[in-house]
C-alpha cells in the first residue's frame, strides 16, 4: 500500500484534477519527488530549497512535517500526506505561483 | 469571590481533571476552563490587555472607535469592554460564522462588516486594514500582532497553569491569532524546560483552501514556530468527534475548536502511555458550546453533523 497525498484545490491543475495521488517512497522528499515525476511541476509549489515552502504546510498523517524531521521524515505505506495553503487562524499566504512570497 | 468590576473577574479559570479521558493514572489530561471569563471565551484575555495596553499609550480615548477583524470570540470580548471604558466597536467578520456569534456581538452593541467567506480571517484581515486606511481615526487593536495578546497568556494563562499544574509535561491550544500558544509556551519554556507546546490547527473544507489566489494572505506576526513543539491539523470530523466524546465522558460543554485541541492532547496522551512515560497534559477549553448549537454539530449522526460545518469556520 503506497503513500496517499491529499492535493488542495490550488494545484489541482497540476494533478488533471485528482483530489489524490497515490506514490511511494522511503522519506517525504521521496514521496514528493514521486509526484513530481507523476506530475511535472508540481515539486516546485512545495518544496523550494530543499525544505517545504515557507507559505505551504505539509502534513504526515496530520502532523505538520516541520515538527518531524521536514522532508527527511520518514513515511511508511498507509500514510497520509496532506498538503494545505497556510490559512488556518488567519495564516494563509499564496501557494498558486512560485517566486512570489507574500507579505 | 469579590471583584471590583468585570473586568477583575478575567482569568484565575479553574483546570480541571479529565479522568475518564485519560488513558491512566500516570498519563493524565486537565482542561483549563476559559469558557468562565466573563463573556464566556479565552479571548477575554488578550482584549482586555490589548485595551488597557492601548489606553497606557493614550491610543484610545473616551469615545474612540475600535475596529477588529475577528472571528467571533475576540469581538465579543471587546464588545463587552467597549460597552465598559466607552467605545464604539466596529467588527469585521467573514460571513459564514455562525448565527449566535452575530446575534451576540450586536447584543452587545457591536456593529458589524461582513467580508466574504473564502479566505476566512485572511479575508476579514484585509477589509479591516482597508477601512482602517480610509478612517485613521479608528483604532485597530489588531490581535494577530498585537503583543499585548501573547502577553497577557505569558502573564496570566501562564502561570495560573503552572501554579495548578508543577510537573506540567504538554501544553496543547488552538492556534488561530498564536497568542495563547505563544504566551503560555514561553511562560511554560522558561519555567519548565522540556515541556511540549502543541498546537492545534482546524483544517477548514474547500470554501476556505479553495482559492485562486491567496494574496491578501498572511502569517500573523505573533507566530513563531520556535516556541512550538508539534502542531497538528484537525478535521472536522475529528474536532465534533471529540467534543460530543468531551460533553459525555467529562460533562464540559465546550465549542467545536477545544474538540480539535482534545484530539491533539489524546494524541500526544497516547504517545507518552505507548511509550510508558508519565505525563501531564493541559489543554485549553476555548468557550463553551452554546454559540455553536445552532450548527447542530451536537446530535444526530456524525457525518450529517460534519456535512454541515463543511465551508463553515467552525473554529
Amino acid at each position: 500500500m503506497p503513500v496517499t497525498v491529499e492535493i488542495p484545490t490550488i494545484l489541482r491543475p497540476l494533478t488533471d484534477g485528482a483530489k489524490t495521488v497515490a506514490v511511494a517512497g522511503q522519506t517525504l522528499g521521496e514521496v514528493i519527488d514521486a509526484l513530481n515525476s507523476a506530475h511535472p511541476g508540481i515539486a516546485e509549489r512545495i518544496v523550494e530549497a530543499a525544505t517545504v515552502r515557507r507559505f505551504v504546510n505539509v502534513y504526515l498523517n496530520d502532523e505538520d512535517v516541520r515538527f518531524l524531521d521536514g522532508l527527511a521524515t520518514p513515511v511508511a505505506d498507509g500514510d497520509v500526506v496532506t498538503v494545505l495553503p497556510a490559512v488556518a487562524g488567519g495564516q494563509a499566504e499564496r501557494l498558486g505561483a512560485p517566486g512570489h512570497p507574500a507579505a | 469571590m469579590r471583584e471590583p468590576s468585570l473586568l477583575s473577574a478575567i482569568g484565575n479559570t479553574p483546570l480541571v481533571g479529565l479522568p475518564t479521558l485519560s488513558p491512566s493514572p500516570q498519563v493524565r489530561l486537565w482542561a483549563k476552563l476559559e469558557d468562565r471569563n466573563p463573556t464566556g471565551s479565552v479571548k477575554d484575555r488578550a482584549a482586555a490587555a490589548m485595551v488597557l495596553d492601548a489606553e497606557q499609550r493614550g491610543l484610545l480615548t473616551p469615545g474612540s472607535t475600535i475596529l477588529e477583524p475577528t472571528s467571533g470570540n475576540t469581538g465579543i470580548s471587546l464588545a463587552m469592554i467597549a460597552r465598559l471604558r466607552g467605545y464604539r466597536l466596529i467588527v469585521v467578520m467573514p460571513e459564514n460564522v455562525s448565527a449566535e456569534r452575530v446575534s451576540l456581538l450586536r447584543s452587545w452593541g457591536a456593529e458589524i462588516i461582513a467580508s466574504p467567506a473564502e479566505g476566512g480571517s485572511n479575508t476579514a484581515v484585509a477589509r479591516a486594514r482597508q477601512i482602517a486606511a480610509d478612517h485613521p481615526e479608528y483604532v485597530m487593536l489588531y490581535q494577530y500582532g498585537n503583543p499585548a495578546n501573547a502577553l497577557a497568556h505569558y502573564r496570566t494563562t501562564g502561570p495560573e497553569i503552572l501554579a495548578d499544574l508543577p510537573d506540567i509535561t504538554h501544553f496543547v491550544a488552538g492556534l488561530g491569532t498564536a497568542g495563547t500558544l505563544m504566551g503560555t509556551g514561553r511562560f511554560l519554556r522558561e519555567h519548565r524546560p522540556g515541556v511540549q507546546i502543541i498546537a492545534a490547527e482546524p483544517r477548514y473544507g474547500e470554501t476556505v483552501y479553495g482559492l485562486r489566489n491567496v494574496d491578501e494572505g498572511f502569517v500573523p506576526e505573533l507566530y513563531d514556530p520556535s516556541v512550538l513543539t508539534g502542531r497538528v491539523s484537525v478535521t472536522a470530523e475529528d474536532a465534533v468527534r471529540r467534543t460530543r466524546e468531551l460533553l459525555d465522558r467529562e460533562g464540559i460543554f465546550a465549542g467545536l475548536s477545544t474538540g480539535a485541541i482534545l484530539h491533539a492532547a489524546l494524541a500526544a496522551a497516547g504517545r507518552a502511555q505507548r511509550a510508558g512515560e508519565a505525563a501531564e497534559i493541559a489543554l485549553i477549553v476555548c468557550d463553551g458550546g452554546w454559540k455553536y448549537l445552532s450548527t447542530g454539530a451536537y446530535e444526530g449522526d456524525l457525518a450529517t453533523a460534519v456535512a454541515r460545518l463543511s465551508g463553515s469556520l467552525w473554529a
